[in-house]
């Protein structure tokens, strides 16, 4: 049972996920990667304004293939998170509750999670075509001399994701393993 | 002494860039479908039936199977027999990369200085392997490969005495590390023996293998078999969401090397494991 939720939401909102749920989220979400985040989190540094509105706001790492005639967008799914984690712990200060990629995130990074209420979900890497079919709308926001690295506004529908690491820290990549281990161990001992 | 025109390399390498990277190799396609067919973890199942639904919608609209459309690697093998007319060849390939990169919708992931990070905009230069064989022809394959899952390899130089042991260790090592990172269900190239950089080349050398085709030697094919099974049972499985498809495929390739030297390099790829040859 997929669970739905609007973007953007609330850190009381974060809150109420766990890890290992799935859910579908709808609304409007940004795009961001390393380059982008460096941009960013120093805009933060300089106490600037920055180009979209970070309260409540859900960032995918992503930098999408180019859009076909008559698309919102190419293939879209998830690069690997743990290059973001240098910037995150900032931008989840300043408000951004939710962020969307895949593989490990640093302690400082899961840290700030329980401290603010942000929620790391995981999208399935490698399945950008089957993505892209959730994202109807795409346009570029600011940085648009990063080519698929610029920072993008989309509008999704039914993003399908998974909670991966909740605002109590706990963990999917470990809980789903032990998990797994455990029941092949059962199944051997009958 | 055979001529082939340097704008047909550029043409088919411009082919193979487009269709690598939107159509999956059905070696590949098959083992997924094999190894999800062994799955019994349900959390593990659905993923792969995710995967395979993605690159079949990919092929079907034409659009790019992931979004990492890679840095373009093209292994030339060239016929000794062949005299390359009316241009570079370096730069025919290159050509053919940027046109199949423009003109194929795919991403441009390059930058001109690993430093200034500045994007070439048309993800050139390829990473390109020239090798003199006989005969007449040339053999081109491109192998766009996406950096989540290169970020996670490893190489390192084994002494002697840690032996086929410390290679298992060290192969075990770095998908442990790897975890969820590299987008599993990865495939492992593993390159054994050689220097430093002959052991990297043959770790991605080995990524190009028919998938699920062991070594011809079987020694190593034993190895290969081993290492599967063991990184099997470390329950990462796809995405590192818990279960036993971590790794479609071992594959290792081998080479003499230095009394004093055991070098090995594991270059990890992801599901979408995209090659894509023609002989011309």
């Amino acid at each position: 049972m997929r669970k739905k939720l609007n973007v953007p939401f609330t850190p009381e909102e974060a809150r109420t996920l766990h890890a290992g749920e799935s859910v579908l989220l709808s609304g409007v979400i940004y795009t961001a990667r390393d380059a982008a985040h460096k941009r960013l989190c120093e805009l933060l540094a300089e106490g600037k304004d920055l180009p979209f509105d970070i309260k409540n706001a859900t960032i995918y790492y992503v930098g999408p293939t180019p859009a076909r005639e008559g698309r919102a967008i190419g293939s879209a799914g998830p690069t690997t998170s743990y290059r973001m984690d240098a910037y995150s712990p900032a931008l989840i200060a300043a408000g951004e509750t939710g962020m969307i990629g895949k593989g490990k995130r640093s302690p400082e990074v899961i840290e700030a999670m329980k401290n603010y209420g942000a929620v790391y979900f995981g999208a399935i890497g490698g399945a950008g075509a089957l993505l892209s079919h959730c994202i109807k709308k795409a346009e570029i926001v600011a940085y648009e001399d990063l080519g698929a690295e610029a920072l993008r506004r989309l509008e999704v529908e039914n993003l399908p994701v998974t909670v991966v690491i909740d605002c109590n820290g706990n963990n999917l990549y470990e809980q789903g393993r032990k998990a797994y281990l455990e029941s092949v161990s059962e199944t051997h001992e009958i | 002494m055979r001529e082939i025109e340097a704008a047909r390399i550029t043409d088919t390498v411009k082919r193979l860039c487009i269709q690598a990277n939107v159509i999956l190799p059905e070696d590949v396609k098959n083992c997924i479908i094999k190894r999800k067919s062994e799955e019994n973890w349900a959390p593990a199942r659905e993923i792969l039936d995710r995967i395979e639904e993605n690159f079949e919608l990919a092929a079907a609209e034409n659009v790019p199977i992931c979004q990492d459309t890679g840095v373009a690697c093209v292994f030339l093998e060239i016929g000794q027999e062949v005299h390359i007319a009316g241009g570079d060849i370096t730069q025919a390939v290159n050509e053919g990369v940027r046109q199949g990169y423009a003109e194929g919708y795919l991403r441009k992931s390059v930058v001109r200085d690993p430093l200034d990070r500045v994007n070439t905009g048309d993800n050139t230069p390829a990473m390109i392997y020239y090798d003199i064989v006989p005969g007449d022809k040339i053999k081109i394959t491109v192998a766009p490969k996406g950096f989540g899952s290169e970020n996670m390899s490893q190489i390192k130089m084994l002494r002697p005495s840690d032996g086929i042991e410390g290679v298992k260790a060290f192969v075990l090592k770095a998908v442990e590390e790897a975890g969820p990172n590299p987008c599993p269900p990865i495939i492992v190239g593993v390159g054994i023996g050689g220097t430093f950089d002959k052991a990297a080349l043959l770790a991605k050398k080995a990524l190009l293998r028919e998938t699920g085709t062991p070594s011809a030697d079987p020694l190593y094919a034993k190895l290969e078999e081993e290492l599967l099974e063991k990184i099997n049972a470390l329950g990462i499985g796809p995405q590192g969401f818990g279960g036993k498809t971590t790794a479609l495929a071992v594959a290792v390739e081998h080479y003499p090397t230095h009394i004093a030297g055991l070098p090995v390099a594991v270059n990890i790829n992801c599901h979408v494991a995209r090659h894509k040859t023609e002989v011309i």
